[in-house]
Parts: structure tokens; C-alpha cells; sequence
């Protein structure tokens, strides 16, 4: 199952770093677990209903909504980077 | 055989230490390039808590080594970032590049913290002296920072622009 992480703001908001999740059934790509994870409500509602704040990496490659993902992948959310 | 030397570490680093790594073995280098980021300690701030993304901040990092290697013609180049808790004045980040001549090596640098900055996951929070702490925010200069490079040469990074996520369909 895959494991999804969360980085920074969005960490702290959510309250952990990371879940294993079942992805259900019809959820293959990035922009369809946004929106289980902002059907969820609460933190989550308001982070991922606001996508335009939100980064995303599959299996540690930064990728785009359409991005497709299976039950092996490493999916993490995070916000803008601010290194350098 | 360019060299390469890409690190993620907690403790200070040895610009000169470094220095003599990457040159180690290239008589060939006729200028070496370097930058050091530090914490400003502008508008109160005291201290910062760097945190990434193990694994994907070190294959971010190694992949703008090499590009700005092949873009730039490099004999060498070293990025190290530190993360974890850094206070004023202490060195957050080093560069550097040796290429045969100033010109590269001075432009590949530029080029390696215009990518750091947008393309490596890194993330700073900022710490007070009044006991405020918020997550510094990207600034838009950073973006159009890089936009100089997106020239058409093909050596970019080769890193896919993480443009954020559209909302999904209002119409779900």
C-alpha cells in the first residue's frame, strides 16, 4: 500500500508525517487522492481544497496532478520549497 | 572525469576543506567559484529549523550538479545544505564550481542556487526573538530567478516544473 508523507506546514497542520493508505478503488492518479484526501474534511479539507498551496513528489520526482500512482508508490505533499 | 560531491548534513561545513577535495587531482582548473548562504538575522529573527526530504533532497541535488556540469563545461562541483537548527550568522548552504575559466564557474554557481532554490526540497522555518516562528514563504524573485536558464539549451535539470496541483473539478 502506498505510503504518503507530508513536509513542513502541512505536517504540522495535519498532525503527522506520514499514513499508509488503501488507495480506492478508481483513485489512479495524483489529482483523484487529492480529492479523497480533501473529502475528508477538517485540516485536510482545508489543505487540499486549496491545491494552488500544495507541492507534490511521486517515488521522490516532483509531479503534476495528472501523475499516475499505484499501491507501491511514495506520494508526498508538501508546500513551496524554501532551501538555499 | 568532472567530480561531483552533493551532501545533506546537520554540522558546519569547511569551504576550504572542500575546496581541496574538489580540486584534488584536476590541474586542469584555472577558477574555482564559491558561495556561502548564511541566517539573517533581519527583523528579529534568532534562528531557523531547516528540515527535507531525505532521498529526494540528495537526487534533486545531484541532478542540478550534473546539469550545471554539462551545461557549463565543469571540472567539478560540491553542493553541501545543512539542515536542523542554524542561528544567526551560521552558514546554511556551499557551492562550488571550478571550470578552466572565471566566466563558467562564476555563472555555474548562480545557476546551481537559482535551482537549489526552487527545486530542491528544503524548508525553512523562522524563529524570533519576540517567540514568533512562521514557515518562510517562497518568494516570487526565486521563480523568475530560474527563468533566465529555461533558454532551450536542453541541460536544465531535466526536472519536470512543480507547478502546484489544479484544484480538482468543482464540478466532482
Amino acid at each position: 500500500m502506498p505510503d504518503i508523507l507530508y513536509f513542513a506546514w502541512l505536517r504540522d497542520r495535519l498532525g503527522h508525517d506520514r499514513e499508509a493508505m488503501v488507495l480506492p478503488s478508481g483513485v489512479t492518479r495524483v489529482s483523484d487522492l487529492v480529492s479523497v484526501l480533501q473529502a475528508r474534511g477538517g485540516a485536510y479539507g482545508e489543505i487540499f481544497g486549496q491545491p494552488e498551496l500544495v507541492r507534490v513528489a511521486v517515488n521522490q520526482s516532483f509531479a503534476t496532478l495528472d501523475a499516475s500512482i499505484g499501491p507501491d508508490d511514495e506520494i508526498a505533499f508538501f508546500p513551496p520549497v524554501t532551501g538555499g | 572525469m568532472p567530480r561531483i560531491h552533493v551532501q545533506v548534513q546537520t554540522e558546519p561545513f569547511d569551504p576550504t576543506h572542500e575546496s581541496t577535495l574538489l580540486l584534488a587531482g584536476h590541474p586542469d582548473v584555472g577558477a574555482m567559484a564559491s558561495f556561502v548562504g548564511l541566517v539573517r538575522g533581519d527583523g528579529g529573527l534568532c534562528s531557523m529549523e531547516l528540515e527535507h526530504y531525505p532521498g529526494m533532497t540528495e537526487s534533486m541535488m545531484t541532478r542540478i550538479a550534473e546539469s550545471a556540469v554539462s551545461r557549463f563545461g565543469l571540472l567539478g562541483c560540491t553542493i553541501i545544505h545543512r539542515v536542523g537548527r542554524l542561528t544567526v550568522g551560521a552558514p546554511i548552504v556551499l557551492v562550488l564550481c571550478t571550470a578552466a575559466h572565471r566566466g563558467t564557474a562564476f555563472a555555474a554557481v548562480e545557476f546551481v542556487m537559482d535551482w537549489l532554490k526552487s527545486r530542491a526540497p528544503f524548508w525553512k522555518k523562522e524563529e524570533f526573538s519576540d517567540g514568533r516562528i512562521q514557515w518562510v514563504q517562497p518568494r516570487e524573485q526565486d521563480a523568475h530567478s530560474l527563468q533566465r536558464w529555461e533558454d532551450g539549451q536542453g541541460d536544465s535539470p531535466g526536472i519536470a516544473s512543480p507547478s502546484s496541483p489544479a484544484p480538482p473539478s468543482k464540478a466532482e
